[in-house]
């Protein structure tokens, strides 16, 4: 059984050394954006290849937000060990999820000092989330914000075509 | 330390998987911004390394080791204890020179590859899971105790085994490696 804390020491290191690889190419926006997209991009893929392997019975959703509560309890339980705070919802195909105490921001400390590192953080679990809605049948666009450590918010608004 | 709640067994599953998962994006996109494989195989333990130094004090913490008196007891500590700990096997030690300070680890299960085949097109140099070297090395560093840590053999590659080999330098200063109090 592989541990948990695994993940989260790995999760660390790719943010520093990926951030301090693309700052290299690029010290400007430019690099950073470009961190924040690669990040993104794997935590699709590894969203992808999770939702491919949760089991049938799992994903017998009957609607939009019977997908969206899976991800806040079931999702974020298995891979955070705790289930989201809240869900919010216009029904309009946005919703908020908030966690008030995000595991991967927890180690930074609280308030406001590592704010702007917060980003980096955070693209990763979007990227996760978008692409387990993209194997349950579900285009999506999500961003998170952070307002104070350890707290935060994403947005998954759906992309309909 | 409390203990988290008992998790759904679908939970454990799926957190094994996040790492492995995780793990595997992390060397595709290496393969995609390094051309050579020396170079991605480099940065794998550069960044196991990286989490070596952290993980070792998540691993005192939550383990009971003792005092070890010789490199043998330290290297079995790695295989029977962390490696369990960590990854949920136990490879097989042996000791590979009279002046006991060269050693191996015999991988028979890895969770690492579990989704992995074969090396991906033209990358048969690539050390798939190199990041577990620079884990061995940067946790044993933090102990004080330098070593060089290598993949011997790879089933990826090839070989009819994975064997990480660990090789123990002078010690980094004279204090033994004891638990931390």
């Amino acid at each position: 059984m592989v541990d948990a804390v695994l993940f989260e020491f790995l999760h660390t290191e790719m943010v520093a050394e990926l951030w301090a690889h693309d700052s290299d190419l690029d010290p400007g926006p430019g690099g950073q954006k470009t961190s924040l997209l690669v990040l993104e991009g794997m935590g699709f893929r590894v969203g992808q290849a999770l939702g491919e392997r949760l089991p049938r019975e799992m994903l017998a959703f009957r609607e939009e937000l019977d997908v969206l509560k899976f991800l806040c309890k079931d999702l974020w339980g298995a891979v955070f060990q705790k289930q989201m705070d809240s869900l919010r919802t216009n029904h309009q195909g946005t919703y908020v999820l908030q966690d008030s105490s995000f595991p991967l921001l927890v180690r930074m400390g609280s308030g406001l000092q590592y704010l702007e590192e917060a980003p980096k953080f955070l693209a990763f679990t979007c990227g996760l989330l978008r692409g387990t809605l993209s194997t349950l049948g579900i285009k999506s666009l999500v961003t998170a914000s952070v307002a104070a450590l350890p707290a935060c918010k994403f947005q998954v608004v759906i992309q309909r075509s | 330390m409390s203990r988290p709640a008992p998790r759904k067994p679908e939970y454990h599953k799926i957190n094994k998987d996040l790492f492995v998962l995780t793990y595997g994006a992390l060397v595709a996109q290496l393969c995609k911004d390094y051309e050579k494989d020396e170079d991605v195989n480099t940065y794998l333990d550069k960044m196991g390394y990286g989490i070596g130094t952290r993980l070792v004090e998540d691993f005192l913490a939550r383990s009971c080791v003792g005092r070890c008196h010789s490199y043998s007891e330290i290297t079995d500590i790695i295989a029977q204890v962390a490696f369990k700990m960590y990854l949920g096997i136990t490879p097989s030690v042996t000791c590979n020179n009279s002046s006991r300070n060269e050693f191996s680890l015999i991988l028979d299960k890895n969770p690492l590859v579990e989704f992995v085949e074969e090396l991906p097109a033209g990358r048969s140099s690539l050390c798939y899971c190199n990041l577990l070297c620079g884990i061995i090395r940067g946790a044993l560093e933090m102990v004080h105790l330098a070593a060089d840590v290598t993949f011997l053999q790879d089933r990826l590659k090839g070989d009819s085994v994975t064997e990480i080999g660990i090789t123990f330098l002078k010690k980094l200063d004279e204090k033994k490696y004891r638990r931390k109090k």
